[in-house]
């Protein structure tokens, strides 16, 4: 009996056809793909080839429509016109389960998992030919073999809350492995991962990809174009501008394709004379705060922003940073040691308090932090605001100045929108972040709080986000900027300090810091051990 | 002679069951993701439509029967209204239970008093109700509450030992998640949200063909309610239902035999309600309980499959 179902379990149902696909042919053919949404459209007759066992990176800026040519091709999104074909039959796939069944498989930037239930359970949930009784023994047996093969190292009992997110990301994998799926989408796989993470996903990508699997792989990054891929689609502004072989085109070209102009980083100038004689702006002295678990977070750290400084703090993401940022903006209990802003103790003070003596907060989860998603663009620009005149009287709103200045922080600030009473959780993620810059930066902070300001925006909005930390620093603003990115701030930065386990290994200016140096405080060794 | 513990224990599974019954429809309803608030009318229409069709079939099978099909009906309105039109599920839910109290009354007013015959009477197990003291308070019932015993068990199977419940559990905690694993996230909230008006149907048929074998306006008293506490009490687990069931319907028995000593049965009838803040309270202190036993993420959220504008 138990043989029976395992049988079962690993026969995929009706794509036997596509199994029997050589390498290199053809499995999936989109042609003449258009999707609009209101005001937008997102794809304009896009023509896209995959052929089994390449890797094919489909690059583009965001917005450009790499998400959404592959929604509709995993059967999120319908297509307004076009057709599909998938190992030479045209196909109409209304929904998921219609592309789980042709083969296709896809891991999402925000993983699909559902986090209270445990790793078996969420891929049992996947296996279409499991019909009732769930024998997550079975499951687990498979998941054991499978994890083996490719080395994905998982415990199935685990519950998805419990996993970071390279391990959710593996899970993801796992599913795709298990249905056998013959084409594997991956939405910017790298984002959430850590270098040596990245390596294995390559590794094991490889390794589907000669088995005979047709991935497509979406991706901004052009380094990884270069380093995974057989072939690459670039899009720009909904359509096709170019499908090359990677081996036969350099990163240059290909920024040149997706940008459609080259757009050269501002040169920074540091304030080199900066003589840090006045008072600062921003003073955290020894403080230590819990995280989210019950146990301590930041150990003791001790610094100061001084007026028209970026001060940049540097290390691998879930080293105490977060806590750190929720402390001085008062989202987060201090358990010791004091915050001091412009001379005033405002430990432990509420998040109101802090914000009315000037502090702007651009949190790194935009999405949850940042906006209110359903309410609209208007809203949110005013969320800050709506109780001071002139956005309110006694009573009412003062929408005739709401809506100049809201029209006005639009323009200024490039939102890209058909309207402002859209809700802002339908805006792209680099139309987000301007949102949230327009609203912080317009109130005239004295200190801005930026929590990886620029992570997952597109060339354009990162060089936006970036010009203006410089021109709110020229205008005599401290900024405290949290940053995993370390170019940034050495581009960035007057000073860096590096966080690790919630303590800083070291503060220096950025004219005597070097990658390396940076490097190996970030590992953990202190600033006095690290020889420049 | 009967042991002394029997006669409370026996009422209380007696008053527990319409309990039960529609606590167990809601609990798969409130898992898929939809709350049901309209379970107080749904139980009434199925009291009533149960007690009409017995009434003129002389079949008590019959009545239950149409009860669940009424119940069905309202389960299926509710699930149109809050699944496809993606409504407020709480609204939609309240204005069910006063349609259901309202259209009850109306219809019901030529009906009440009339004494039925065709009921579930009781029929005792033989054998089981052998079993000292055990036997006379679980297998001395009507067929309805030996269908409950089972029902609670199979659901409980059903929800945490198959794939089935997987799906439910998914669809509930984070439907973008199922869709995208390929489940029918409407298919599924529209089954479970059409099982919780069955469910709610057969138990008002319990109140009118077994309980109280005749129609009164009004007859659920408020049973409806304490089902949907019953669903937080139990923490959506059906076996954790079933204990809360027996438990509010023995506080409803004690109503009556604790009145003669001057306890006013309004107090007694708050039992439930309070029972269910001190279970939310003591799951709200604690991280781990919170993260096992806390209401499914999704609950009272339309699905919609997100598109992007810009």
């Amino acid at each position: 009996m138990k043989g029976i179902i395992r049988s079962f379990l690993l026969t995929p149902p009706e794509k036997s056809s596509l199994l029997n696909i050589p390498r290199g042919e053809v499995v999936v053919k989109m042609q003449g793909i258009t999707k609009r949404f209101p005001g937008v459209t997102a794809n304009d007759h896009v023509d896209f080839e995959l052929r089994a066992g390449e890797i094919h990176a489909l690059l583009g800026e965001n917005g450009a429509g790499k998400t959404t040519l592959m929604n509709i091709l995993y059967g999120l999104y319908r297509p307004d016109e076009g057709e599909i074909y998938v190992g030479n039959r045209r196909v109409k796939i209304g929904s998921p389960k219609d592309a789980i069944k042709l083969g296709i498989a896809m891991v999402h930037q925000h993983f699909k998992l559902i986090e209270s239930l445990t790793v078996a359970e969420n891929i049992a949930l996947c296996i279409e030919e499991y019909k009732f009784f769930s024998h997550i023994q079975d499951v687990k047996k498979n998941i054991g073999e499978l994890s083996e093969k490719y080395g994905l190292r998982i415990d199935p009992d685990a519950r998805v809350w419990q996993l970071s997110a390279g391990e959710k990301q593996r899970v993801e994998i796992l599913k795709a492995l298990i249905r056998r799926a013959k084409i594997l989408i991956l939405d910017e796989p790298t984002s959430v991962l850590t270098p040596p993470e990245k390596r294995e996903l390559f590794k094991i990508l490889r390794r589907m990809a000669e088995e005979g699997c047709g991935i497509v792989f979406i991706t901004h990054k052009l380094h990884e174009v270069m380093e995974v891929s057989d072939r690459v689609t670039v899009l720009r502004k909904g359509r096709v501008v170019a499908t090359l072989q990677t081996s036969e085109t350099n990163p240059k070209q290909l920024a040149k394709l997706m940008l459609g102009k080259e757009i050269p980083l501002r040169p920074i100038t540091h304030t080199a004379s900066l003589t840090y004689k006045e008072a600062p702006i921003l003073e955290v002295r020894n403080l230590y705060v819990l995280n989210d678990r019950g146990s301590l977070a930041v150990k003791g750290v001790s610094f100061e922003v001084f007026a028209g400084e970026i001060f940049g703090i540097a290390g691998v993401s879930g080293n105490g940073q977060r806590e750190l940022i929720e402390a001085i903006t008062g989202l987060r209990k201090v358990k010791l040691g004091n915050i001091i802003l412009m001379g005033e103790e405002v430990t432990n003070r509420t998040p109101k308090d802090i914000i009315e003596r000037g502090v702007a907060f651009i949190p790194e989860d935009r999405l949850n932090m940042g906006i209110a998603q359903d309410l609209s663009i208007s809203e949110n620009l005013i969320l800050k605001k709506y109780r001071y005149t002139p956005f309110s009287g006694h009573l009412f709103l003062n929408l005739d100045h709401i809506n100049k200045w809201v029209d006005k922080l639009i323009k200024e600030y490039n939102i890209i929108t058909p309207s402002s009473r859209l809700p802002a959780g339908v805006l792209s993620g680099g139309n987000i972040q301007r949102l949230i810059l327009a609203r912080e930066l317009s109130g005239n902070p004295k200190l801005i709080v930026a929590s990886n300001p620029t992570r997952g925006l597109d060339v354009a909005a990162t060089n936006f986000v970036r010009s203006l930390l410089i021109e709110q620093k020229k205008r005599g603003v401290a900024v405290l900027l949290v940053s995993e990115d370390l170019e940034e701030l050495l581009m960035l930065a007057d000073r860096i300090a590096v966080i690790f386990e919630g303590k800083f290994m070291g503060v220096l200016p950025t004219s005597k810091a070097d990658v390396n140096r940076i490097g190996l405080m970030m590992a953990g060794i202190e600033m006095a051990k690290v020889r420049s | 002679m009967e042991h002394w513990l029997v006669p409370p224990l026996k009422v209380a599974i007696e008053a527990g069951t319409p309990l039960l019954l529609a606590s167990l429809g809601e609990l798969y309803t409130e898992r898929s993701g939809v709350l049901n608030l309209g379970i107080e009318g749904m139980m009434l229409m199925g009291a009533l439509s149960g007690f009409i069709v017995a009434l003129i079939t002389g079949n008590p099978w019959l009545g239950l029967l149409s009860a669940m099909i009424v119940g069905g009906l309202m389960g299926a309105l509710h699930a149109f209204v809050c699944i496809s039109l993606h409504a407020n599920q709480v609204i939609s839910g309240l204005a069910l239970s006063m349609l259901g109290v309202g259209l009850s009354g109306f219809i019901g007013k030529r009906f009440v008093g009339i004494p039925l015959k065709a009921t579930f009477g009781v029929s005792p197990i033989p054998l089981l109700n052998k079993i000292p003291i055990l036997g006379s308070i679980l297998f001395e019932h009507n067929v309805i509450v030996y269908i409950s015993y089972i029902l609670a068990i199979i659901l409980w199977l059903i929800l945490h030992r198959t794939k089935m419940g997987i799906m439910i559990k998914a669809v509930g905690e984070n439907p973008a998640a199922a869709d995208a694993a390929g489940v029918d996230v409407y298919k599924v909230r529209y089954v479970c949200t059409i099982f919780g008006g069955v469910m709610a149907g057969a138990a008002g048929a319990y109140l009118s063909l077994a309980h109280i074998p005749m129609w009164v306006e009004n007859m659920t008293a408020g049973r409806g309610w304490i089902a949907v506490a019953i669903v937080v009490f139990a923490t959506w687990d059906p076996l954790r239902a079933l204990l809360g069931s027996y438990l509010f319907g023995g506080v409803e028995a004690l109503q009556y035999w604790l009145q003669p000593w001057g306890i006013d049965p309004s107090l007694l009838g708050t039992l439930p309600y309070i029972a269910t803040i001190l279970v939310l309270v003591i799951i709200g202190s604690s991280k781990r309980l919170r993260r096992a036993m806390s209401a499914p993420s999704a609950l009272c959220k339309p699905y919609i499959r997100e598109e992007k504008v810009v």
